[in-house]
């Protein structure tokens, strides 16, 4: 009888996919050539991450640090090979609850995130959020999300912000191989690329979501094909190399800063320790984690390029110091800084007062 | 057999539409799936499409008329072979006597197998419990203290006074823009953006494809990066998959991060019982929102409150969830015409003085409380009718003031009654204003059951201005 007036669909049409018309794809991304300052400075930071999650994994042994807290060892070229091809003040960067290492890739102060672990005043969320909820707006850093795949939409709106206000940002929505299996990781793909939203959907593939391996649940393994049905390139990349990371930021970057929207990274990374402090990993042997450790580590394989280079073995001794006394400090002030103010119970629930 | 097409309900609301034009004229022959006219509901313009072939024999009802009342007859539609002017006659005899014999057409139409012409010429009304839910909507009068006397009152339905409220807003600051199904091109799924494309643009007004879940997210997420998003649900029903957002993103934010980080957005829609619509569409999710730190939830009643409060909600540095009623849309109130019309948030309003028992109420059962109110009277019973307006932060202090001059609470909430906005009025009263209680605490609620499609169930289950009344008379020990 009656139906809302809209426009008269066109007959439908059979495709196969090879049949698919062929699509504008990024190249293939080229390993990074640094100079000897920069792929120092990557170290540096990646070395910082180490030790500070080591650390971190320490003070939760002492009952330091409660609740959950997810360490980034074994991961650490991820972040810092892609953080450091951002344009700061432009680009915004969002994660999940593994997030201590995109801090201190940020150049964030140790010292607060420690403090914010420890659950003190002085943490960055004024030890309200905890190790899952850190955020550094004056960084466009938004957090440090609990929710597994929240991030991937909250970053597609930080993108859709970045496209309404013109401002020529990016946004790196970081998520892994156990978030990638969520429904609103495909609700966000496909709004963002119906939008040409700026946005690098990065995949952290580290092989395990909690204790599932990808083989136990991913249908389709290879996640960087997961943004096609979108019409979403995708690449894969090393992400045990932080200049192969590095050189996959650029050719991203590069695409999506051209308009051309969306893409999707996947990093095939690892992580050492088990999912959160409290998980004792027995869904992998040890020998597959030392393996890994012993074949694939990115400090490691940083540490003889710059060799190579011609960096000398005190000047990394000295860098090796200077991180554990920046990481040691961390670690007093996270433990000395008193706790919240029993006011800040109350405070922060909303911002206006009704 | 001439066959008299008449004016069709189009959506669960409709009672009259707009016949806005007819795309057929007398004397046109029509076959099935013709485009006949096109009708202006409540909620869109929809074509109304031919069934039987034939000729247009009659148009009963000139294009541009509006209120057309469904089940008026539109239109006579002659069947093949037979004559159109006949046929006309054919059917104003047979509506006025059911003697059809001396219009008989000379020539007999083959085929004997006529649709039957409906036995009664009065508009059939579809039955729901919903249409109680509204009817006492022109009691809603009482002013508002915050209006300046003198101030010029224009009638408003409640869908205008929220388009006006959006746009008022997004005139004024370019970080605002809507986002949700059928917002733009559609002009709205129940009319509320109806023109905002046309104002602001694609930019600004945008469609969503249907991903609840996933747009909650993007407006989540484009706050937390300085924008101002309005975010239409089609129904609170669906933001059921968009609920992770809305709690565990966007109210948690602020807190989370220390203050660091805000989360200013609104989320928008209608909720609570609509009519006919069955149990997954007819949900009061005022309780569950309200339960939850770190958001503003707002639940107007009349459309004054519809513009004022979605105004603040708009201009507010907090999540607010924007619970509005659908069988109230089409419902019109007295709008103060200001400039710049906004209400405080978590402030009630009393909607009626009075001294002898306080009900308090929200929403769409602010009319049935009204209406209770008024019967009330008629016994001699002077109630005190409060409408919360904002349900978190919850104006207890205006309940426990008429408490004190009352001495009775009844709760009416359109909603189930267990962990309900009822309940936690209850609760307080009982902590807070016990020594002014001569008599328990009632709870006027829908039934605890899953509302029921069918008519007599649905009335059923949905509260009444009688249940109402009884309640306030069994607290007055009358």
């Amino acid at each position: 009888m009656a139906r809302p007036a809209t426009a008269k669909p066109e007959p439908a049409a059979t495709h196969t996919s090879n049949q698919l018309p062929n699509r504008e794809r990024p190249g293939e991304p080229t390993r990074f050539e640094p100079t000897k300052e920069q792929l120092l400075e990557f170290y540096r930071q990646m070395l910082l991450i180490r030790r500070f999650e080591e650390k971190a994994g320490q003070l939760y042994g002492l009952g330091l640090i409660g609740g959950f807290c997810h360490l980034y060892i074994g991961q650490e070229a991820v972040a810092v090979g892609l953080q450091s091809a951002l344009e700061p003040g432009k680009d915004s960067v969002i994660t999940g609850y593994r997030d201590h290492g995109h801090m201190l890739a940020y150049g964030i102060d140790p010292k607060v995130i420690m403090a914010e672990l420890t659950g003190r005043g002085a943490g960055i969320s004024k030890g309200k959020g905890g190790s899952m909820h850190m955020f550094s707006v004056e960084h466009k850093f938004y957090g440090g999300h609990g929710i597994v795949g929240a991030q991937v939409s909250l970053g597609t709106g930080l993108a859709f912000g970045h496209k309404y206000n013109e401002d020529g940002g990016v946004c790196l929505a970081y998520f892994g191989d156990g978030a990638a299996n969520q429904g609103q990781v495909y609700e966000s793909f496909n709004m963002a690329k119906l939008w040409d939203l700026p946005i690098i959907f990065v995949i952290e593939n580290n092989q395990y979501a909690m204790g599932t391996s990808t083989a136990r649940s991913a249908s389709e393994d290879q996640f960087y094909l997961r943004g096609e049905s979108f019409r979403i390139p995708g690449i894969q990349v090393d992400g045990m190399d932080v200049l192969a990371v590095r050189g996959a930021a650029e050719r991203a970057l590069e695409w999506v800063r051209g308009g051309k929207g969306p893409i999707v990274l996947e990093f095939k990374t690892y992580r050492y320790r088990g999912h959160s402090m409290s998980d004792p990993a027995k869904y992998r042997s040890r020998d597959e984690v030392q393996q890994m450790r012993d074949t694939a580590d990115p400090i490691e394989r940083a540490k003889k390029e710059l060799e190579g280079m011609g960096v000398g073995e005190d000047a990394l001794k000295d860098l090796e110091k200077q991180i554990r006394a920046i990481v040691a400090e961390s670690a007093d002030f996270a433990e000395q800084s008193p706790e919240p103010d029993e006011k800040e119970l109350w405070t922060d629930v909303l911002v206006e007062t009704y | 057999m001439a066959v008299e097409l008449k004016m069709p309900a189009l959506s669960p609301t409709m009672e009259e539409g707009t016949l806005a034009k007819w795309l057929v004229k007398e004397g046109d022959a029509v076959k099935s799936g013709d485009i006949l006219a096109e009708i202006e509901t409540d909620k869109a313009t929809m074509e109304f499409e031919a069934v039987d072939e034939g000729t247009v024999a009659k148009i009963l009802v000139a294009e541009g008329t509006d209120n057309v009342k469904v089940g008026a007859p539109i239109a006579v539609i002659a069947e093949e072979g037979e004559d159109a002017s006949t046929a006309t006659a054919a059917s104003t005899t047979e509506s006025r006597a059911g003697d059809a014999a001396n219009a008989t057409p000379t020539e007999q139409p083959k085929d004997q197998g006529a649709p039957p012409i409906p036995e009664s010429a009065e508009p059939h009304q579809m039955e729901t419990g919903a249409r109680d839910l509204v009817h006492a909507v022109d009691e809603a009068g009482a002013g508002d203290p915050e209006v300046p006397e003198g101030t010029e009152m224009v009638k408003t339905t409640v869908r205008e006074a929220l388009r006006d409220a959006m746009a008022e807003e997004m005139r004024a600051d370019k970080r605002i823009f809507v986002m949700g199904e059928e917002v733009a091109e559609y002009q709205g799924a129940y009319k509320v953006t109806q023109g905002l494309l046309d104002e602001f643009g694609a930019k600004r007004v945008i469609d969503t494809p249907i991903t609840e879940y996933g747009f909650a997210g993007v407006g989540t997420g484009a706050a937390m990066g300085g924008l101002r998003p309005i975010i239409e649900f089609m129904t609170f029903n669906f933001a059921m998959q968009a609920i992770d957002h809305i709690i565990n993103s966007a109210a948690k934010t602020n807190y989370m991060s220390g203050g660091q980080m805000r989360c200013p957005i609104v989320f928008r829609g209608p909720n609570g019982a609509a009519a006919r619509v069955g149990a997954q569409h007819s949900q009061n999710y005022g309780p569950w929102y309200a339960s939850v730190p770190g958001l503003i939830v707002i639940a107007p009643y009349s459309a004054a409150d519809a513009k004022g409060l979605l105004k603040a909600a708009i201009r507010s540095e907090d999540p607010v969830v924007f619970l509005e009623n659908e069988l109230l849309y089409g419902q019109s109130f007295e709008v103060p015409k200001l400039d710049d019309y906004v209400l405080p948030i978590g402030k009630a309003r009393i909607a009626r003085p009075g001294k002898d028992v306080t009900i308090v109420s929200y929403s769409i059962g602010v009319g049935v409380s009204l209406d209770a109110a008024k019967k009330l009277a008629d016994e001699g019973i002077d109630a005190e009718v409060i409408d919360l307006r904002t349900l978190r932060p919850l104006d207890t202090k205006t309940v426990l003031k008429s408490l004190a001059k009352t001495n009775r609470v009844v709760v009416v909430e359109e909603g189930w009654p267990t962990c309900s906005i009822a309940s936690e009025i209850a609760a307080v009263v009982m902590e807070e204003g016990f020594d002014d209680l001569d008599a328990p605490v009632l709870r006027v609620t829908n039934v605890d059951v899953p509302l029921p499609y069918a008519a007599n169930l649905e009335k059923m289950a949905l509260i009444k201005v009688d249940d109402v009344v009884a309640a306030a008379k069994k607290v007055s020990y009358r």
